[in-house]
């Protein structure tokens, strides 16, 4: 039955890629949407059947991929614990996304190609999931990079679409060729790429800290910050969003970017026979979800706010990873799925109600205009700031509870944490605020559009995202095998700490953007201060770094190489024969005394050299 | 038998193709198509075949001038047999693309690619080396004149240039083959160019390296691998369509078949020692044609680039010598087989169309021309490697082989899977994407593909995507010829650590 999933998502694609826009779109709507949706039934029956039988995983081959000698990858899908989240995730956020866009993207002429894209993106994300060995893996990975890159470029008559096109899939191929090195790697080393047995293999062959975890994991772990918008790959993600908005929600924020965490912790038996690697995975994460939140601060894009804060999330999941939080990092990924999707949404509906405007300081006033992105914009955003008892707020609990508890940098790790939180707090109420409240900025009259197909979704995840806590997740056999749930024990300092921080957060954000008791201006006055926004704004100055070390030299190479040096060679020798055969006519005066000096004097050098040597 | 009759029957095809212009210019081409498509049926014949003890599924030998010892020796391997398959297979396809294309001369034109494509089958069938080198130069002068008579505004030039590299690397390795067989009457008192016999030659070390690098210039400069690839991007360039299609798709295989049948398994010792030359030279093709590709304007120079840095792929898992090396070498022959000459076909269409090859002059032809678009993609994202597509396979095991024989060098070429990226998407930006650019005065004969158009991608495109999700079917074809051919050359990996040293 696993196969159906990927399957009916794939013929949905097939279908609308051969009837090639020629179908109506309500026949477009309901095969797009409704392939994810009988998907997301199988996945459902799949979950109940799974949970009922007490198997640790299931494992289905559908047939040999190829066979040379010992290298037998599958067409095989494992559905365990941890993959089972993840497709009931992919299909059940997707369907509502694949409904959304129902609505959303009903007026563009390509509407049959964006659903036939999306198809296709959902198939290829579970097969990446569901892969029981990492060639199949890599084909899943590679797939959703080719729709992302598809769906950012889909608008593709405007030249910066198709650069922000480009340019993720070429940086996220630098990641996907460091983790294919590392699958050569691995099978050279333990001979096959089956993820369960190789991480057998690996815990029998390797020793805790060797030369050989260390290396394949750094190389699987570059795979993971390319897909996972990490640094120092992280660059592609902010440009992403030249894409539809329902793309935004799907592939950028629940979805694809988080592939890197579910590779990591897929594998988290390399990692954690790389202690060092791993801990290297936390400082990322850290690093990253400071710079990503502190850059969010000072965006006016409301879709470039929110990809700061996706790249700023998975810098948790990849903290909590780091610190061995394997199932905090998925509970987090699902959270996160869920109330990003919603924001994502909401911010879809409030930039097709206005017209296309993305700068939230072109907004304000917008609660009674658009009430359901109101509504969903305010849960959404308290989930992502961690509000008490919301979802965000459980996993992100777990999440530095668990590196507080750990040895050594644990307590930096978790004071960076509580950091990031606290600017969490401040950016995203600094959007609810600016948007929602105070004096309304547009000039035409805007009116929320938003039919059923629409405001749906946007409910349903608003409820995933204040209930989502709640749900356990079944992954205690992928992680910890045969060990109880282990329970937190700190004090209640620590979690007043964490509680209030965010709400701090928030309330510093309402005193500047909601009552304006604090003023932005007055902050912003100091050269310090606007040299430091510029810094922040531009993303800490990567794109232009990487412009530097790398587009730039390969640009100028390309340039002055165009016409091949090594034909200017061949072109050369021509050049020499020609003189030469130029030399040699002139030679050919046709006077008998040249020839009879010439006769002679070969003569004599011949003798000579004969006598010489 | 049955080998024979495929190569006769692409002779008399040819010279009927010829005579039937006299009767009416129409004819050709159907006379062409007729035979390639008989050729091919006849070639499935040899699927069932089982030869028994034998490695060959199928032979024929007689004497042709027993002074010299040189027989009249064709036979097939699961190897031969699936690059006898692409060989016609790609030769309907280029019928289908000369069809509209080629006006003037149709006969002559179909002679000359049916007698192409006649050597191109002894090539891959001959194991005398007499008769191994009367089929290669059987395949080059058809060719020639398919360049310097149907080809574009600089033919001349691009068909000489051509002329010239096959020729002298040709001849060098004559040079290389004679000698062989003069070593062969050393040691056994006869000459003999029979394949098998001179298996059994066994020459000094120094010999053998100056005679496999003989054999080395040959295919390389075939294959083509930097620094002897100038040829090709000239003839790519100014070559008509179905001539790029049977060069890209074809002829550059010969040289990778040559390379695994006669160049490593005569020289076993010196090929493995020459292996790290080889394998660097495979990976400078490939990350140096890739940044030239880059650079191009010439959409069809540009493909021509990005062939050459495919494959080096081949050459890096040819002289890997493994199992998993050499299937994804003979992988990516064939899916490149089909994706070059697709691409090939797509840019020719555009010069068809709007008769120009520049980029400058194009963009935003998605809206204009959303079928042809949609198929340059698929053979785009097939080129740059991805996954569920023929190259991919061959890429990946070509790579996951050469990992185990040199890590430094499978890791640079891995680079090279970078930069496909960045090379192909900027071709569909340029092209596809964009605002739409008017192409000049030609803007009006800018339509998308026609159905019999249509057609032939579907062919190429369910091929490749056979070959990426069931690769099992040409793998188990290829299996035991390699198995074999891998048997009788010992242990190269050891031999090549030693030649390091």
């Amino acid at each position: 039955m696993l196969w159906l999933m990927p399957t009916l998502p794939a013929l949905g694609f097939l279908i609308l890629v051969l009837t090639a826009g020629s179908l109506p779109k309500r026949a477009v709507a309901v095969i797009g949407a409704g392939s994810v949706g009988l998907s997301f039934l199988v996945a459902a029956l799949a979950a109940v059947a799974f949970l009922n039988s007490g198997e640790d995983a299931v494992i289905q081959t559908l047939w040999t991929w190829m066979a040379v000698g010992n290298f037998t990858p599958g067409f095989t899908l494992y559905l365990d614990g941890l993959s089972l989240v993840m497709i009931l995730i992919i299909t059940g956020v997707g369907f509502l996304i694949h409904l959304y866009s129902t609505g959303f993207m009903i007026d563009d002429p390509s509407y049959s190609r964006f659903f036939s894209y999306m198809n296709l993106f959902v198939a290829a994300m579970l097969i990446l999931v569901l892969a029981d060995n990492l060639v199949l893996l890599y084909l899943g990975w590679e797939g959703v990079g080719l729709c992302s890159y598809l769906l950012i470029g889909f608008w593709y008559d405007k030249p910066e679409n198709g650069y922000a096109a480009r340019k993720a899939f070429v940086v996220t191929r630098v990641g996907d060729t460091s983790m294919a090195i590392g699958l050569f790697l691995l099978f050279a080393q333990l001979g096959t790429l089956n993820i369960q047995d190789l991480l057998v293999a690996a815990e029998m062959q390797w020793a805790v800290g060797s030369t050989l975890p260390v290396v394949t994991a750094l190389l699987l772990l570059g795979g993971a910050v390319g897909k996972s918008a990490q640094l120092p790959l992280q660059t592609w993600l902010p440009d992403a969003m030249a894409g539809p908005t329902p793309i935004s929600a799907l592939i950028h924020a629940a979805t694809m970017v988080t592939a890197g965490v579910y590779l990591i912790a897929r594998t988290h038996i390399l990692f954690e026979l790389a202690p060092s690697v791993q801990l290297l995975v936390a400082w990322i994460g850290l690093i990253t979800l400071l710079m990503a939140g502190f850059t969010a601060l000072t965006q006016h894009d409301i879709k470039r706010i929110l990809a700061y804060s996706t790249i700023s999330q998975i810098g948790y999941m990849f903290l909590g990873l780091g610190v061995g939080a394997w199932s905090a990092s998925i509970f987090h990924l699902m959270t996160h799925a869920f109330f990003k999707a919603l924001l994502f949404l909401a911010a879809g509906t409030v930039i097709l109600s206005l017209h296309h405007e993305h700068d939230i300081f072109k907004m304000g006033g917008k609660r009674k205009q658009l009430p359901v992105a109101f509504l969903s914009f305010l849960i959404g955003s308290l989930a992502l700031a961690a509000f008490p008892f919301t979802s965000g707020f459980f996993s992100k609990d777990e999440i530095l509870l668990a590196a507080l508890e750990m040895e050594g940098p644990g307590v930096w790790l978790w004071l960076g944490g509580v950091i990031g939180a606290f600017f969490t707090g401040i950016y995203s109420f600094r959007l609810v605020f600016v948007v929602f409240f105070g004096e309304s900025k547009a000039h035409h009259d805007d009116k929320e559009q938003a039919g059923w197909v629409m405001a749906g979704p946007l409910y349903l995840l608003m409820l995933l995202s204040l209930l989502g806590g709640f749900i356990s997740i079944p992954v205690d056999s992928v992680f910890s095998p045969g060990e109880a749930p282990e329970e937190h024990h700190v004090s209640a300092l620590i979690h007043g700490i964490m509680i209030a921080v965010p709400l701090i957060g928030i309330g510093l954000s309402y005193l500047f953007y909601g009552s304006k008791t604090l003023s932005v201006e007055k902050l912003m006055a100091g050269s310090f201060a606007q040299g430091l926004h510029r810094f922040w704004f531009s993303g800490w100055g990567m794109d232009a770094l990487y412009r530097t070390v790398f587009i730039t030299p390969f640009l100028w190479l390309a340039r002055i190489n165009r016409n091949d040096f090594v034909d200017a060679c061949y072109a050369g020798i021509v050049q020499l024969t020609r003189a030469g055969n130029a030399l040699i006519v002139r030679s050919q005066t046709g006077m008998l005394r040249w020839y009879a000096l010439s006769l002679a004097a070969g003569l004599v050098l011949l003798v000579t050299l004969g006598v010489l040597l | 038998m049955i080998l024979v009759l495929l190569i006769a029957v692409m002779f008399l095809g040819g010279l009927l193709a010829w005579l039937s212009e006299f009767l009416d210019p129409r004819l050709p081409r159907v006379v062409a198509l007729i035979t390639v498509v008989v050729d091919m049926l006849l070639m499935l014949t040899l699927l069932g075949a089982d030869g028994g003890a034998s490695p060959w599924v199928a032979s024929v030998q007689g004497d042709w001038i027993p002074r010299f010892g040189i027989s009249f020796f064709l036979a097939a391997d699961g190897l031969s047999v699936l690059l006898l398959l692409l060989t016609a297979f790609l030769g309907i396809i280029a019928v289908g693309s000369a069809w509209g294309e080629i006006t003037e001369r149709s006969g002559f034109f179909y002679f000359n690619l049916l007698w192409t494509l006649a050597g191109v089958l002894g090539v891959f069938t001959a194991l005398d080396l007499f008769l191994f080198f009367f089929f290669w130069e059987v395949m080059l002068i058809p060719m020639y004149l398919i360049i310097a008579i149907w080809g574009h505004e600089n033919k001349n030039y691009a068909a000489m240039k051509f002329f010239i590299f096959t020729q002298v690397s040709g001849l060098i390795m004559l040079v290389a083959i004679v000698a062989l067989a003069y070593f062969h009457y050393l040691q056994f008192g006869a000459i003999s160019f029979n394949y098998e016999d001179l298996l059994g030659v066994e020459l000094d070390a120094g010999i053998a390296f100056w005679l496999m690098l003989g054999f080395f210039i040959g295919f390389a400069t075939k294959l083509p691998s930097v620094p002897l690839h100038s040829w090709l991007p000239d003839a790519h360039s100014q070559a008509p369509t179905a001539g790029s299609v049977i060069l890209a798709g074809v002829l550059l295989k010969t040289g990778a078949y040559g390379l695994i049948r006669f160049a490593v398994p005569l020289f076993p010792d010196a090929s493995a020692a020459f292996a790290p030359v080889a394998m660097t030279l495979a990976a400078i093709s490939i990350l140096y044609c890739a940044k030239v590709a880059f650079a191009q304007d010439d959409l069809k120079r540009l493909i021509a680039y990005t062939s050459i840095s495919h494959m080096g792929f081949v050459t890096l898992g040819i002289y890997a010598w493994n199992e998993l090396a050499l299937q994804g070498a003979v992988m990516t022959m064939l899916a490149h087989g089909l994706s070059a000459a697709a691409l090939f076909m797509l840019a020719g269409g555009l010069q068809h169309r709007i008769h120009t090859r520049k980029m400058s002059e194009m963009g935003g032809f998605w809206g204009q021309v959303p079928r042809m678009s949609a198929v340059a993609l698929f053979f785009t994202i097939a080129a740059v490697g991805m996954p569920g597509l023929g190259n991919f396979i061959g890429e990946f095991l070509a790579l996951l082989g050469a990992f185990q024989a040199n890590v430094t060098l499978t890791v640079v070429s891995a680079l090279g899977l970078i930069f496909a990226a960045v090379y192909s998407l900027w071709v569909i930006q340029r092209v596809f994407h964009g605002e739409f650019r008017g192409a000049g005065e030609h803007a009006a004969g800018l339509t998308d593909l026609s159905r019999r158009e249509m057609l032939y991608f579907a062919a190429m495109m369910l091929g490749l995507l056979w070959m990426g999700m069931y690769p099992q079917s040409f793998l188990a074809l290829s299996a035991p010829a390699l198995q074999n051919m891998l048997a009788g050359s010992g242990d190269f990996l050891a031999a090549t650590v030693a030649g390091l040293r």
